[in-house]
Parts: structure tokens; C-alpha cells; sequence
């Protein structure tokens, strides 16, 4: 093995009453890919804030040995100035700068005081071209696409003369194409000598890429795999991560028959007078009792607009078109009418318009449905606390008690309470946007058991889904949205993903 | 028989303490008594000593004997914690302390404040005159501050609140003076101008999407216009009205003097008793609730610390106000306004869409709450607590002035922070509020007392109003 440019021995990380990280080792090697796996809550993030500087020195015990000197952060400045950088799920972007500001935020290129533009605007442009970034370096970063956004962050890696490049979950909000892009442009600077830390849940990637990959599990280090011996496997890879093996990651369900259309919409358009254009057009579709009806598509095909249309529109979209609950005529304002009407809708982005991570897990829970539990508008706490310990038994929710904060808890648990939220309301239709982004496989498994007994016990579920083996494994039927459009309808027996991608990218 | 029951529930901590095992050893109970009476002696000893400081003489009243008893008490339980957050981190108590540290840090805050002046200025601070002062003074911006904490729990913020206070308070010195209405008919009257004026803001803010900052700014300019337009004629308006006046120095009337507790305001004692009696009978029932659902409550001994704590706080302060005039109408009306906003804020559906707009907007609409309903509700609610602040300040001056609610827009919200609200919304409870005022104004009164210069008075309020956030901040990080 080659020498290693990174390695962290005997880490512990204690939080008041966990043990996040429990004597973990690891190791980089200089100039390979390495892939950290493992379930959510496992210990990769808290791993990587230690390594970052944000858990500074001093907070947790071991070593961290950086190009063979013992490293003591006391913050991300000092980390970044070592050639770290970590790029997070999160973009850390300011939107409404330029692209070349963005990518010498922080270490602005002076001649004396004032900042050099020129010279700027010229360094952006290389930096750009060697993450084969083809945009006008003085765009806003707020006019790009989610894609394009993670190459800008690159871009400001890179001009940073960054030893270690560390990305955490970077394709979990790319679509196919541009992970494709991402994956040959990480290939691409291991070329150039940029050692690479890559953190994802999307195991296919990481044996595509993978030089190494370490796992870790409940904060110990289970083991590291090199994959030029062939150890690194799907199947392999999930039985470290959970402990256990998985043979199929969708739970089986009886075919059914369905039952009655509960949610149908013709002729649905909308227009956004904030982009002042059309961004449905003509959709026709419906759900039926007892069905999992899956909506795949690229990322802004108009999935998420689609369903915050039909869910009270909170965005204040312009709506044509008729939508039928059981047959009647309904027409919503707001979201409160969507949920009287019993449909109910789980959002993409649990952290940014899901949860109020501030509040507690039981408060959260009972949020949307505060009247099952009220009185003459008097809040019975008690009824309250009882009623989210039912929803932790029976989704299994991970947390010490309901009174504990949800930005608390992993993202898996954090899903499972917005799920709880929802099926407080007793909805008949639940709608799911992306239910499984950014958590493990267990967790996964986890949420599409409870699926299937949501449909068994006669509920609607419409599923957007980014995943396609997802929109495969678990949908009844198919629905495909490109543009704004319905591209197309298969039974299950009919989709393949070949199929959906030809549909969707048309 | 107090004595014995309360060794009975130490004789198990104590022992959690001592490490020792086996209770019913002969020795072991030897050392609980002794711990336990041993704290009890050191509390009767020093609380003696400062009395008998304070009132330059020996203790004659047997008043001051019940008094050297409950404080020798207090110190007992306060040294046992003690040893037990010392020696045993496990225990129940530090557990409690640790999860409330944030919320207790304010009590304490304003407890030490207090103690502290006494002990400067001899005793005159806690006089019941100038505790009395004191609420009056406080109640204007005390309304204030609860309705500036939901407007800053969903994330905005009003500063045209002073003026708007002076300029409602003008209305009401109007009506008053120069459209003859009875009293009757201008509280209401200028409540409901408040509300308006609420309501308005709210359209800005949450139907024209201005900041609030600027909404409230434009409204600060204009109200201040509004005030000087509404005293042109005739400057300051002097208010003849005796009822109204009351508001703002006047007290609750009390039962003829019979000879039976002279000097004594008997419906403030009353009053005083109800409220301790509707606390403990409140805290007991909702503990027998909480256990008929099985779940977690306080230790028995913990419980009853509780009630004998907050009882004594009820009793003492009932004690100082009844041995004056009683109850004055401003404590009333503050009472009742914290009372309903801690009710609403805490108890109801309301209060729960008030704290998940502020926690996440985005969230709570789509939870199904209506975002701008609710911007509607506290904006109006904060416009009829502002025109109650200025009925409070018109009647304490027994007048309307041309530069009436000058910056208590900003007191108000200083108010607030220091009573523990987040800037960054979603956190923030009215009795922290409330407690922010007072820790507010009695440094003022104390200092005033003790003849600081208000030079300095600013700058000690200054280091006041940043430690208390520093403590939040700090308090805040280490819970997560």
C-alpha cells in the first residue's frame, strides 16, 4: 500500500449519552478514491466534522495524521489551510453572488486592498475548465442547476490547491446524467493527483468509483475493502453496512385488486408568475385505492411542482385544469383544505419545509393534526406524548423519547417522524416526495414495509421518486414527467429502466 | 412531623450520596440525621445573623422565627443538592437542573438582581413602596414585551410599538378631555384603534411581503407624526379623570378596617391565598394526570420543593404588597395579560401554529396552518397590547405628552431577549418576557435607589442585556 496522505487513529466522539464515534480508524492513501459507507447514523459525517476542524481539537481523543504530521484543527480555516476541503450535501454557496466570487470567497485574489477582479475572473475561468464547467464565470450561482452548483463548489476546491477533497452524499441531488458527470471528473483529478473522499448511500457509484472503501457501523469501523482484489460487492458491501444481508431491498406485497379512482386530475396546467412560465402542462392522471402509483423523472420535470399544486398550492401557482377526490369536484387553497380532504403530502426536503427542527420529535409529530388531540383549541399534552409513542413503536423511530429535538436525530429517524406527521392525518391519499433520499439501506427497508402495510390497509400512495430501481421495486404503475408533461404511463409489468430513461429524457 | 417526612425522602438521596449501600444501618442513619440537621442549623444560623443585621436588634416578632424556619429549610434541601450535584451526577435533581438550567437561569437572574440591591440599599429596595413603584413602572413595557415575543417568535419584529402606544394614549386623553366619552366607552374604543393599527402593519407584511423592519420603521415615523398632530392644540393633555387615573396608580379596594389584621390589605392576603391554593391544586392534578398516562414526573421530594418554593415566592410577594396599599390596578392588569398569553402560548392549538411559524414557515404552511392568518393574529394581538401599554403610561402620568412611548419599542424588545427569546425565531416564552422586564427595571429602580449615575445605568443595563444572551447562546448550544 502506498503512503497514506490522511490517517485518523483511534477516534472517540462522545455527545451527551452517545457515542457517535468508538475508537475509529482510517486511512487514505495518496491519490486513490475512497469510499465511506455505511448506515445513517453510523458515525461518516460526525467522522468527517472531526477530521474538518468543526469538532475541534480538543472535543475528541486520537490522532489525526495529515502528510505524516499529527494535525490539532481548531476550526475549518486551519483545516482548509492544511488542503482539506469538504464539499456537504448542503451546497455552501452564497446564491445571489457570481460564480467567481464564490470561488475565491474567502481567499479573494488583492493587489494591495483592493480585490483584483480581472485576475479573478480569469483564475475562475481555469478553475471552471477543470471541472469542464462551461458557464459564463459572471452568472449568478442562484441561475444554475443543482449540478452545475456542485462544480462550481469543486471549482472553488480546486482553487484552493486542495490536497484532499472530500464530498459528502454529492450525487443524492443530481440526476443520472450529471452523477455520470460528477463520477468521470472525480476519475479525472485522481489523474491529477487530488486524493478523493467520497461519502454516498448510492452503492452502485461506489463500486464503480472505489479504490478503497471503509465501513463504518454504530461508530466502529467495521472494515476497509480494496476493490483491485475484488472484495467490494453490492451484497458484500450491505452486509457490513447493516450487519446482517439483505436479499431484496423491497419487501414483498400481495398483488391486490384496487380499489375505486381516489384522486384523479384532467387537464392539469400550471403557471409560475415567479418564472413567469408554464410548469405543467395538460397532466392527466389518477390513483386508485389500495395503489402505489410512482412518478419518475429528472430532477426539475415538475414532480414536486406538480404535487404542491394539488396540495393546496402554497407557492401561488396559476392553476387550469379539474382535480377529483372520489369523485367529487374539489379545488383547493391551501394546504389545510388538502388535508381535510384526507391527502397528505411528505415533502423532498425534510430539513428545509418538512420538520421544524427546533421543536421536539412529539410536536412535530402531532403538527398538521393538533385538533385530533385538542379541546375547545387547549392542547392535551398528555394525550399528545402518548400519541407520538404510538407512532415511535410503530415506525420504529430511533430516539430516547418523544421530547427529543428532531435536528437531533439521523436523517432515517428524521424521516420516519415526518412520515408520522402525515399519518397523524389519517390521510386516504398519501402523496411522497422523494421518501428515501439521503438515508441507509435499513432505513429504506424500513419505510417501504411501512408503505406496504399503508396500501394493504387501503391507502393511496403516489411515490416521486429520482431512484429507478426504486420507482421499480415498490410502484404499481408508472407515471413518467418530463418538462412539465406526463411523457408516459406503464404497468409494472411493462417498465424497465430503459424505458423510463428513453421517455424521460424525450 | 415536617421534619420527619422530609428526612424520610432524604435518607434515600442521602445514601445515593454517601454511597452507602445498606440504609438501615444504625450508623448510616446517624450520618442522614446528621447531614440532614447539620444543613439546618447552617441556614437557621445565617439567615438569623442577616436578619438580626438587617433589622438592628434581636428577633422579636414571631414572624421572623417562621421565617429563620422556612429559610433554614430551604438551605437543608439547598445543601443536600449540593452534595448530590458534587458527588453523585446521576441524581434526579441535577437532571432536572441541567434540563432547566435556561429556563431557571432568568428566576435566578432576577433573584440575585434583587437580593443584591437589598443588601446595597439596606432594605429599601424590597420595601413594599418600592416594589410597588416598581411594578407600575414595569407594567407598560411588560405588556409590551409579551406581544413583541410572538412577533418576534414568528420572526419579525415591531418598532413602532412606542409610538404608537403615546399616540393611542393621546386618543384616549382625547376622548377623555375633549369628546366628554365615559371611561367605559374609551378603553374599548382605543383597544380596538390598537388592533387597527395591528391589522395594518400585518396587511404590509404579510400581504404587500414587506419586511417587517421597514413596515414597522414606516410605522414608527408615522405614529410619531400622528402623536404630535394629536397634542397640537394644546401640548401636553392633562387627564382630570379620577377612574381612569387609577390605572396607573391606583389600588384594588379592600374590606373596611374591622381591627382584624391592621394595616393589612385583606383582599390582596385573599387574593394571594387563592392564587397559592389554585397553583398547588393545578400542579397536583396535572401530576395525577401525567401518571395516570404512566409517564415520567418529578421525584415526590422534588415536587414538593416545587410547590413549597413557588408557594413561598406567591406568599412572600403577596406579603410586601399587603402590607402597603395591596394590589395596584397596573399588577392586575399585567397578571391578567400574562396569564392569558402564557395560557394561549402554552395550552392551545394557537399558540402551537404560533411557535411552528416561527420554527419553520415553510413547514408549518405546508402543515396546514395558515402563515398569514396567523401573521394577522399576532400583529393585532400586538397592537391591542400596545394600546393597553398606552393607557397604562397616560394614566400613570395622569396626562398625554407630546413625547409619550419614546423608545419603549426598544426596551420592549430588550425585554424580550433578555428573557430568553431567539432572534432567530421560534423560541421565546411571554413569562421569560415578563421577568426580562422587571430584571430590566429593577436594575433602573435599584440603581436609582443607590444614586448611580444614569450614565452608568445605561452601561450596566447594556452588560445585563448582552450576559443574558451570552447565557442563552451558551445555555442554548449545549443542550443540542
Amino acid at each position: 500500500m502506498s503512503t497514506p496522505i490522511l490517517e485518523m487513529k483511534n477516534i472517540v466522539k462522545e455527545f451527551p449519552g452517545v457515542k457517535a464515534l468508538n475508537n475509529v480508524s482510517f486511512r487514505v492513501a495518496t491519490g486513490e478514491i475512497h469510499c465511506l459507507v455505511g448506515e445513517n447514523g453510523a458515525g461518516k459525517s460526525t467522522l468527517m466534522k472531526v477530521l474538518s476542524g468543526v469538532y475541534p481539537h480538543g472535543e475528541y481523543s486520537g490522532d489525526i495524521i495529515f502528510e505524516g504530521e499529527v494535525q490539532k484543527f481548531a476550526g475549518i480555516p486551519d483545516s482548509t489551510k492544511a488542503g482539506i476541503v469538504i464539499i456537504y450535501q448542503e451546497l455552501a454557496l452564497v446564491r445571489e453572488m457570481t460564480v467567481y466570487e464564490n470561488i475565491f470567497l474567502g481567499h479573494e485574489i488583492t493587489n494591495g486592498l483592493t480585490v483584483d477582479w480581472n485576475e479573478t475572473v480569469k483564475r475562475a475561468g481555469e478553475a471552471l475548465k477543470k471541472v469542464k464547467l462551461d458557464v459564463n464565470p459572471a452568472l449568478k450561482v442562484k441561475d444554475l442547476g443543482v449540478g452545475k452548483q456542485q462544480l462550481v463548489e469543486i471549482a472553488k476546491a480546486l482553487s484552493r490547491d486542495v490536497k484532499l477533497l472530500i464530498l459528502d452524499e454529492p450525487t443524492s441531488a443530481l440526476n443520472e446524467d450529471d452523477s455520470e458527470n460528477l463520477l468521470n471528473l472525480l476519475r479525472e483529478l485522481k489523474n491529477h493527483g487530488v486524493t478523493c473522499v467520497l461519502i454516498s448511500h448510492k452503492l452502485k457509484e461506489v463500486i464503480e468509483i472505489a479504490d478503497t472503501v471503509t465501513v463504518l457501523r454504530d461508530g466502529k469501523t467495521i472494515c476497509t475493502l480494496d476493490a483491485k482484489k475484488g472484495e467490494v460487492s453490492e451484497s458484500i458491501l450491505i452486509k457490513h453496512m447493516v450487519g446482517r444481508e439483505i436479499d431484496n431491498i423491497y419487501p414483498k406485497r400481495e398483488h391486490q385488486q384496487f380499489g375505486e379512482v381516489m384522486l384523479e386530475v384532467k387537464n392539469w396546467s400550471a403557471y409560475n408568475p415567479a418564472l413567469g412560465r408554464n410548469i405543467l402542462k395538460d397532466i392527466d392522471f389518477n390513483v386508485r385505492k389500495g395503489e402505489i402509483v410512482g412518478f419518475a423523472g429528472l430532477m426539475g420535470s415538475g414532480r414536486t411542482e406538480l404535487a404542491l399544486s394539488i396540495f393546496g398550492n402554497p407557492d401561488g401557482y396559476r392553476i387550469n385544469g379539474e382535480m377529483f377526490i372520489k369523485g367529487q369536484k374539489q379545488h383547493f387553497k391551501h394546504p389545510q383544505d388538502a388535508i381535510e380532504a384526507g391527502v397528505a403530502y411528505v415533502t423532498e426536503d425534510r430539513k428545509s419545509d418538512g420538520l421544524i427542527l427546533i421543536q421536539d420529535v412529539k410536536q412535530n409529530i402531532t403538527l398538521a393534526n393538533l385538533q385530533e388531540i385538542s379541546e375547545r383549541g387547549v392542547v392535551n399534552t398528555n394525550a399528545e406524548v402518548k400519541v407520538a409513542n404510538e407512532y415511535k413503536v410503530s415506525l420504529n423511530i430511533k430516539t430516547p423519547t418523544v421530547e427529543q429535538k428532531v435536528s437531533n436525530l439521523s436523517g432515517g429517524n428524521q424521516q420516519k417522524v415526518s412520515l408520522g406527521k402525515w399519518l397523524f392525518v389519517s390521510p386516504e391519499v398519501l402523496i411522497l416526495d422523494e421518501p428515501t433520499r439521503g438515508i441507509d439501506v435499513g432505513a429504506k427497508f424500513e419505510i417501504y414495509t411501512i408503505m406496504n402495510r399503508l396500501v394493504k390497509e387501503g391507502m393511496s400512495i403516489i411515490m416521486i421518486s429520482s431512484e429507478l430501481s426504486e420507482i421499480l421495486g415498490m410502484s404499481d404503475r408508472v407515471y413518467i414527467v418530463s418538462s412539465g408533461k406526463i411523457a408516459g404511463e406503464l404497468p409494472i409489468e411493462e417498465a424497465t429502466q430503459e424505458k423510463i430513461m428513453h421517455m424521460a429524457t424525450n | 412531623m415536617l421534619e420527619l417526612i422530609l428526612l424520610y425522602f432524604y435518607t434515600k438521596r442521602i445514601g445515593r450520596i454517601t454511597k452507602v449501600k445498606d440504609l438501615n444501618t444504625r450508623n448510616y442513619q446517624i450520618l442522614a440525621v446528621a447531614l440532614w440537621f447539620g444543613g439546618e442549623l447552617l441556614g437557621a444560623v445565617a439567615s438569623a445573623l442577616i436578619i438580626q443585621w438587617w433589622i438592628k436588634g434581636p428577633l422579636t416578632n414571631i414572624f421572623l422565627y417562621v421565617t429563620v424556619y422556612l429559610i433554614a429549610l430551604v438551605t437543608a434541601f439547598v445543601f443536600i443538592g449540593f452534595l448530590e450535584t458534587v458527588l453523585s451526577p446521576d441524581a434526579p435533581i441535577v437532571k432536572v437542573l441541567r434540563q432547566n438550567v435556561r429556563e431557571y437561569g432568568m428566576y435566578i437572574a432576577l433573584f440575585v438582581i434583587m437580593a443584591i440591591f437589598t443588601i446595597t440599599t439596606r432594605g429599601i429596595f424590597i420595601s413594599s413602596r418600592n416594589i410597588v413603584n416598581l411594578v407600575n413602572q414595569t407594567g407598560y413595557i411588560a405588556v409590551l414585551a409579551v406581544g413583541m415575543t410572538l412577533v418576534i417568535v414568528i420572526r419579525h419584529i415591531d418598532l413602532s410599538v412606542g409610538f404608537l402606544a403615546g399616540f393611542l394614549g393621546a386618543i384616549a386623553a382625547t376622548a377623555l378631555v375633549f369628546w366628554h366619552l365615559p371611561i367605559f366607552v374609551v378603553i374599548p374604543l382605543v383597544l380596538a384603534l390598537g388592533v387597527l393599527a395591528g391589522l395594518f402593519t400585518a396587511f404590509l407584511v404579510a400581504q404587500m411581503g414587506i419586511p417587517s423592519f421597514v413596515a414597522t420603521l414606516a410605522g414608527w415615523l408615522g405614529f410619531r407624526g400622528a402623536l404630535l398632530l394629536a397634542t397640537m392644540g394644546t401640548g401636553t393633555i392633562i387627564i382630570p379623570d379620577t377612574a381612569f387615573n387609577a390605572i396607573g396608580n391606583g389600588f384594588i379596594p379592600d374590606i373596611p378596617e374591622s381591627g382584624f389584621l391592621p394595616g393589612v390589605h385583606k383582599i390582596t392576603l385573599v387574593l394571594g391565598i387563592l392564587a397559592m391554593v389554585v397553583f398547588i391544586i393545578g400542579a397536583i392534578d396535572e401530576r395525577s394526570k401525567k401518571q395516570a398516562y404512566n409517564f415520567e414526573v418529578l421525584p415526590m421530594d422534588l415536587f414538593v420543593l416545587k410547590l413549597v418554593f413557588v408557594s413561598a415566592i406567591i406568599g412572600t410577594i403577596t406579603w410586601v404588597l399587603a402590607g402597603y396599599k395591596g394590589l395596584s390596578w397596573t399588577a392586575v392588569v399585567v397578571l391578567i395579560v400574562t396569564l392569558v398569553y402564557h395560557f394561549i402560548t402554552t395550552q392551545t392549538v394557537l399558540g402551537r401554529h404560533i411557535y411552528a411559524v416561527g420554527g419553520n414557515p415553510e413547514a408549518a404552511e405546508l402543515s396546514g396552518i395558515n402563515v398569514k392568518k396567523l401573521t394577522y393574529v399576532v400583529f393585532g394581538s400586538m397592537g391591542m397590547l400596545t394600546a393597553l401599554s398606552g393607557i397604562l403610561f397616560a394614566s400613570r402620568l395622569q396626562s398625554a405628552t407630546t413625547t409619550a412611548g419614546t423608545l419603549f419599542e426598544l426596551d420592549a424588545i430588550a425585554a424580550a431577549y433578555v428573557g430568553g427569546v431567539s432572534a432567530a425565531g421560534g423560541v421565546g416564552k411571554v413569562v421569560g418576557s415578563i421577568v426580562g422586564a422587571f430584571v430590566m427595571l429593577s436594575l433602573t429602580s435599584g440603581m436609582n435607589l443607590m444614586g448611580i449615575d444614569i450614565s452608568f445605568q445605561y452601561v450596566v443595563r447594556a452588560l445585563v442585556l448582552v450576559a443574558a444572551v451570552i447565557f442563552d447562546v451558551a445555555t442554548r448550544n449545549r443542550a443540542n
